[in-house]
């Protein structure tokens, strides 16, 4: 990992890299603060997954470095579009967690999805790769009306191989978009390993097709991150188009609540990654510079966990909307007649019941089919 | 029936050397439902490819290898994710024996789980079957039963021409029965009479038999009796038997979880009326999932077909309309 920009060391044989310009102590606090909310989150998905509480659910344990990190760098005005990696990453914006609780809990209706406008934050991204060109689009329509406003989209070492991070790569270039493609490259797409993905050896080196400028960046180093991110829009904004991040890192967990690694990897693979993790790795880092001390983290830790108890109160207490959902947010206005038709189908006859569990009578086993995807 | 489709797999393998299997974490993970368990281990990974997560080329390079000679069976890993490959299917792979006057063909399958019932995420449930049945050159198949399921792979896998294989992914483990061990195939183009009735002809495929098979239950229940058609193929169809049917029955309810607009049940009301207009003593009825967008795990029972849904449709709007 030597060709990697890194500034936070390890607190031993690697040393830390003076602090970029433009962070103070505040700063490293609050992207610390955002660090521990990214992770509260996640373990709490994990375990109200375990509890039937949610659906499948997409962890990102380990890396909320290249979400809070990268994100600090941001305005609030540049747009952003997340993965399924990155489902939470609204909550730095504002979204209330419960939010995207209840997208995982599948309320449908308006439940679970926030405003996309508002947030300047792209609705989370399942397909592979295909929110990549519509970064390109914000971030060229802002241009085109003389704004300063970046774009930014996370995505995978898998979608390097998609199509739409290529068109979006190549478009980015040629129009000079200020737009950042952010991979996140966690060496795993579910069970293809990355030596498996490409040939390359980075995924940094195919921006050299697109003219484009690449860095790679240690992904567990949330200000490693932001350096990068914070360079790429500032060269992006002045007109300098687009830039490409590798923040290389590891897929430390699951790619998702219902994948099992160990049908694929040696999990002693995973155990040397752990170490690098963000949260303690910052937490000491922090502690070197006399930022933080241990019960400062232990107080921003509890604060997290508390506000993530609170979402998930507020997501139970959300009521399953009416079946009127069903035909909602379609089309702009009017329903047309087949909806109109349709309510009233399902209203008279009780065709689909509201009561009873859609597999009540099946074997146990039928909601409970190994499958991830996300 | 995912065992039925391991089975499948396995046999393709071993029969004829041309056969290989490509597509994402179909390898190592034996696919994210397992249905290729054990398979690379059993035939390597020259044979048992994990691609690149590219839908676009694993289909576009399947069908090279299809047209060298090979015969690819390739897994998307869901309906939702299969449109990237949309383009090589309809420009490519279905017309490749028309634009090469029959000196090139692409006899490969293209193996999709489709549909909804298991709570999964956004993306995850779809049905969109419509868009593949439109396409000049491909045969669409749907099995819904664990026997069907192997009989059909092989056939699809045997078949000169390209053949989509949808798999109803509920089904893969809350559908079970005794399958045969040895090698065969069920062909294409047949539907198959699961039950035999008089007053009316419930016709589906995929997952939604069961719900079709639970309603006709229900409806026997109310004096109704109700034939009940596994269409099995979608494309080719086997009209004969949808037609033979109807003329004994003068009703028939189509029942799919796809949208009702451009969905199947319009082709099959189509050609009853076409075939049957005058055995006809009610107007077809199609009981469908809605034209709007799939909903999320806790809406979805608001969205798919049920049995007691579709036994009280037939019974109010063909028997007391
Ligand atoms: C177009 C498309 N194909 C397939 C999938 C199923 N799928 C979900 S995640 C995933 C792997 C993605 O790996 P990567 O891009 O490395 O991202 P990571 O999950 O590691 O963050 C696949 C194949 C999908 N969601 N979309
Ligand atoms: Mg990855």
């Amino acid at each position: 990992m030597s060709d990697l920009l890194r500034i936070i060391g390890n607190g031993a044989d690697v040393p830390d890299q003076p602090i970029p310009e433009g962070l103070g102590d505040k700063d490293l606090v609050a992207i610390y603060r955002w660090l521990v909310l990214l992770r509260a989150y996640d373990e709490r998905s994990v375990a109200l997954q375990r509890q039937g509480r949610i659906g499948t659910y997409a962890l990102y344990w380990g890396e909320e470095a290249t979400q809070a990190g990268t994100l600090y760098a941001l305005e609030e005005t540049d747009w952003i579009f997340p993965s399924y990696r990155q489902n939470s990453i609204g909550i730095l914006r504002g979204v209330p967690p419960s939010v995207i609780l209840a997208w995982w809990r599948g309320y449908g209706g308006d439940v679970g999805f926030y405003d996309t406008r508002h947030f300047r934050t792209g609705p989370i991204c399942v397909p592979i790769g295909t929110h990549l060109p519509h970064a390109v689009g914000t971030s060229w329509a802002a241009k085109l009306r003389g704004e300063r406003t970046a774009s930014l989209a996370w995505f995978g070492d898998g979608a390097t191989s998609e199509g739409d991070f290529h068109e979006a790569m190549n478009f980015a270039s040629v129009f000079k978009t200020a737009t950042i493609f952010f991979c996140t490259n966690n060496q795993w797409a579910i069970s293809t390993p990355v030596s498996r993905q490409m040939a390359t050896k980075t995924v940094a080196e195919k921006a050299l097709a697109y003219a484009m400028p690449a860095v790679r960046v240690d992904g567990f180093d949330p200000i490693a991150c932001w350096k990068a991110t914070k360079d790429a829009a500032d060269r992006g904004r002045e007109g300098g188009g687009p830039t490409l991040i590798e923040a290389f890192c590891y897929r430390i967990g699951a790619h998702g609540t219902a994948d099992d690694p160990r049908l694929y990897r040696d999990e002693a693979e995973t155990e040397p990654w752990k170490a690098w993790e963000p949260l303690s790795r910052m937490a000491s880092f922090l502690d070197r510079l006399g930022v933080l001390d241990e019960s400062g983290a232990e107080k921003i830790k509890a604060e997290a966990k508390q506000t993530i108890a609170e979402a998930v109160t507020e997501m139970e207490a959300i009521e399953t909307p009416g079946l009127e959902v069903i035909f909602d947010n379609v089309y702009a206005k009017d329903r047309p007649w087949m909806f109109i038709e349709g309510l009233e189908e399902l209203r008279s006859v009780g065709q689909r019941e509201l009561v009873k569990p859609l597999n009540a009578g099946a074997p146990a086993d039928d909601t409970e089919i190994p499958e991830e995807g996300v | 029936m995912a065992r039925a489709l391991n089975d499948g797999l396995r046999l393709a393998l071993s029969g004829d050397e041309r056969v290989l299997l490509m597509g994402e974490d179909v390898g190592r993970a034996g696919g994210v439902f397992r249905i290729s368990d054990k398979l690379r281990g059993e035939f390597g990974e020259e044979r048992v490819i994990d691609a690149p997560v590219a839908e676009s080329g694993i289909v576009g390079v399947a069908f090279g290898m299809a047209v060298a000679g090979m015969r690819p069976i390739v897994e998307l890993q869901f309906m939702g994710f299969s449109y990237p490959a949309y383009d090589q299917i309809i420009s490519h792979v279905s017309r490749i024996r028309h634009r090469s006057r029959h000196r090139f063909t692409a006899p490969m399958v293209i193996r999709i789980p489709y549909g909804g019932g298991i709570g999964a995420a956004e993306h995850h449930s779809e049905s969109m079957e419509s868009i593949y049945l439109h396409i000049p050159g491909l045969k669409v198949v749907v099995p819904s039963t664990p026997v069907d399921a192997k009989g059909l792979l092989l056939a699809a896998v045997e078949d000169p021409d390209p053949v989509v294989f949808l798999e109803p992914i509920r089904s893969y483990r809350s559908i079970t029965e005794v399958v045969p061990g040895d090698y065969y195939t069920t062909p294409i183009g047949e539907a198959a009479v699961r039950r035999e009735g008089t007053d009316v002809t419930l016709i589906s495929y995929g997952a939604m038999m069961r719900e079709t098979l639970g309603a006709a239950d229900v409806l026997e229940g109310r004096g109704i009796s109700a034939e009940v058609i596994d269409l099995r193929s979608l494309v080719p169809l086997d009209v004969d038997t949808i037609v033979a049917s109807v003329i004994k029955t003068g009703r028939v309810a189509v029942v799919h979880e796809a949208p009702r607009t451009g969905g199947f049940g319009g082709e099959i009301a189509a050609i009853v009326q076409e075939k049957a207009f005058f055995s006809l003593e009610m107007p077809v009825l199609r009981v469908t999932g809605w034209d709007s967008v799939f909903p999320l795990k806790r809406s979805e029972r608001l969205y798919l077909p049920n049995v007691a849904g579709i036994a009280e449709e037939v019974q109010t709007r063909l028997f007391e309309g």
